[in-house]
């Protein structure tokens, strides 16, 4: 598959040097093309677009407040519906996981029960970042942040399963890791009417602790070791994503250790801790299985 | 973990701190044990800080919340627990907590709130300081409401003065509004801290009455008072609260216009009566001045060095700071006006505490003023050049 050539975001961002959510966005946007509205709240990407004079996004964006992003874009389809234009123009919610799984998730459950036709997506960085990496909902079991400094407890909150359950058409996982696979998720998206919802691991070298050569290696191994299955749900069936078919198999997984290793964020964590990670991965993946071959049937 | 004391936690006693931190050990002092809050530049770090050092202590208690309106819910309900509760927040955050602010009222609910403040409207400029949030911490809510404000304008002032709103947030059952900016926030200054023992706490009015004449919002039994005294949740008594209007059995009444007049006449009351405890100031040179600049918080920062710079080139220029914003020292401003030809308000906003300046010297003399935006402080030689304009 080509890339289109043609690119909505200028080089020379302000986001930090290997940015996942830079690649996401860059990605996402090529997929959506020229005729696309962003609604976006406040989040490291708003900080990527950049200052008075270097403005880095050729798209027309609203800069939401933070709690009403999802509300935003329903008043957008609204009053392109109005005109006629909802088909041809696409409406895309841009936002953190701090945006999605907390301030925001009430107005982003408003617009998918009410059946608007955008794209919510969110890149999941784990934690408010712009802030100064503060936990969110999003953040993983014992992850350090500023705000959980002896690593948070619980795991993260599951948002497909919670936009799965308001019956929406289009749900999937992404990760910057992988490109195309991204690309065509949004291809996808655009075309199907209705509450579309992309959710896409966005690794974060100040964040996560690593170098920022590794972003890529770090969303791979996310995927390689089960912790984040790639996979898509159409009106309710689920499939997985090629990047993931083969971590069906618990076999082929690489022990989780090897993704939490690479990060500082888990540099406390213990054998107890890794180990409830195994587990967690197991369910995941017991779950996933079971649907693959009840919808199979 | 092992429980410690604050004085243990707050070592050493003389420190180099940012004013975020002057509040954050303020509120630890004043025996502030439940915080709430959600990260916002330039509040961020008083969240950060109240994770780390809460769990510490005993029975201290802190969560980051899923946004601002979760962080007050979650402080009024811990309040009546008989725990000090602190959110913190800046002006978007400030914003969406309006509503609640209004119900802490309502219900009386004694919290404090810190509102640092940065360049609006919406998201502005979130590291510049500014003091826009003046009226909204007086008028953000809807409805007839009265409230106090205190503005603090150093990191030494922020630590008492946060002691401060502890104390007066529950001796009259109020949520008290600590406001602070970008500037107070982030600037290092020597601060003092005192031990525990010599931070004076002043306690709720506790519920002595028999349980069966207990009533939530009855006033005046105990202490003379149009304060109810407040017992805490899970107590012997049953409490009932309501953001509706309410009798003083706490029953929701929305027909009665006598029930609503009574309540929201003595929720004003409760503050206006007191007004001379609350009300604090700071004033200069007042005795021989002909000009007197009103300024608060950051923005008076500056105004010190230009009124002296003024005096020694011979202008009678006095200063007077409020650091109780609301209620607002009208008689103060009403007697100083008697005397002089001349106030200089000076604010960093295009004018909030002016219209009262305005309002209450009635005409006695002339109301100038000063106002800078976009995170500008006042610059000595505007200041200057607005006293020598005669």
């Amino acid at each position: 598959m080509d890339l289109k050539e043609e690119e909505f975001i200028y080089p020379g961002t302000r986001a930090c040097a290997g940015c996942g959510m830079a690649l996401i966005y860059r990605i996402a946007l090529k997929a959506l093309g020229p005729k696309t509205i962003l609604t976006v709240p406040a989040s490291c990407l708003t900080v990527l677009h950049g200052m008075q004079g270097f403005c880095s996004t050729k798209l027309s964006v609203l800069h939401t407040p933070f709690a009403t992003t999802g509300a935003s874009a329903s008043g957008i389809v609204a009053s392109l519906d109005d005109k006629g234009l909802s088909d041809e123009i696409c409406v895309v919610a841009f936002a953190g996981d701090g945006g999605t799984t907390d301030i925001g998730i009430q107005s982003l459950s408003g617009a998918a029960e009410r059946g608007t036709n955008f794209i919510y997506a969110c890149y999941d960085n784990e934690a408010y970042m712009n802030t100064g990496v503060q936990r969110s909902g999003s953040t993983p079991l014992g992850a350090f942040s500023t705000t959980t400094p002896m690593g948070k407890d619980g795991h993260k909150k599951n948002m497909p399963k919670i936009l799965e359950a308001h019956g929406i058409p289009y749900v999937a996982t992404a990760c910057a890791s992988y490109p195309l696979d991204l690309y065509e998720k949004f291809q996808k998206a655009r075309e199907i009417k209705g509450p579309k919802y992309i959710h896409i691991l966005a690794p974060c070298p100040p964040g996560w602790g690593y170098e920022p050569k590794d972003t890529i290696k770090i969303g791979r191994l996310a995927v390689e070791t089960g912790f984040w299955p790639l996979y898509e749900i159409e009106n309710g069936r689920m499939t997985l994503s090629r990047p993931s078919k083969k971590y069906s198999d618990e076999q082929k997984r690489k022990p989780i250790k090897e993704y939490l290793e690479t990060q500082k964020r888990f540099k406390s964590l213990d054998n107890n801790t890794v180990q409830n990670y195994e587990q967690y991965i197991n369910d995941l993946w017991s779950e996933v299985n079971q649907r693959l071959e009840r919808e199979q049937e | 973990m092992k429980e410690i004391t604050v004085d243990e936690l707050i070592q050493p006693k003389v420190q180099f701190v940012t004013g975020n931190d002057a509040i954050v050990y303020g509120a630890l002092l004043a025996n502030c044990r439940f915080f709430a809050g959600y990260p916002i530049t330039p509040a961020t770090e008083i969240l950060e800080s109240m994770t780390q050092y809460l769990p510490l202590l005993k029975e201290g208690y802190c969560i980051q919340m899923e946004d601002e309106i979760g962080s007050i819910g979650a402080i009024i309900g811990a309040s009546w627990n008989n725990v000090r509760t602190m959110t913190a927040t800046s002006g978007p955050g400030f914003s969406l907590m309006q509503e609640n602010l209004g119900y802490a009222c309502m219900t009386e609910t004694p919290c404090v709130i810190v509102d640092v403040q940065r360049t609006g409207p919406s998201t502005g400029q979130p590291t510049k300081p500014a003091q826009g949030d003046v009226m909204e911490s007086r008028w953000g809510t809807h409805g007839d409401h009265n409230i106090i404000v205190l503005y603090p304008n150093s990191v030494q002032e922020a630590l008492w003065t946060t002691i401060r709103a502890f104390n007066l947030a529950d001796k009259y059952r109020t949520p008290v509004v600590l406001l602070s900016d970008a500037a107070i926030a982030h600037t290092r200054e020597r601060l003092e801290i005192p031990l525990e023992k010599e931070v004076e706490i002043i306690k709720r009015i506790p519920v002595t009455i028999d349980k069966s004449k207990y009533h939530p919002f009855r006033t005046g039994y105990s202490v003379p008072s149009k304060v109810p005294e407040m017992d805490r949740f899970g107590n012997k008594y049953h409490t009932y609260l309501t953001g509706l209007t309410h009798d003083w059995k706490a029953y929701p009444e929305t027909n009665s216009a006598e029930v609503h007049e009574k309540l929201v006449r003595r929720l004003y009351e409760k503050i206006d009566d007191n007004r001379h405890d609350i009300i604090k100031y700071e004033e200069k040179y007042l005795e021989d001045a002909d000009i007197v600049i009103v300024c608060y918080g950051i923005a008076s920062r500056t105004v010190y060095s230009a009124v002296e710079t003024a005096r020694e080139k011979g202008f009678k220029v006095g200063l007077f700071r409020p650091i109780t914003l609301w209620p607002f020292p009208e008689d103060k401003i009403y007697d100083i006006s008697l005397d002089i030809d001349k106030f200089l308000v000076i604010e960093m906003n295009l004018g909030q505490i002016y219209h009262s300046v305005l309002e209450y010297s009635k005409g006695n003399c002339q109301v100038e003023s000063l106002f800078t935006l976009g995170g500008q402080l006042p610059r000595e030689k505007e200041i200057l050049k607005k006293i020598r304009k005669r």
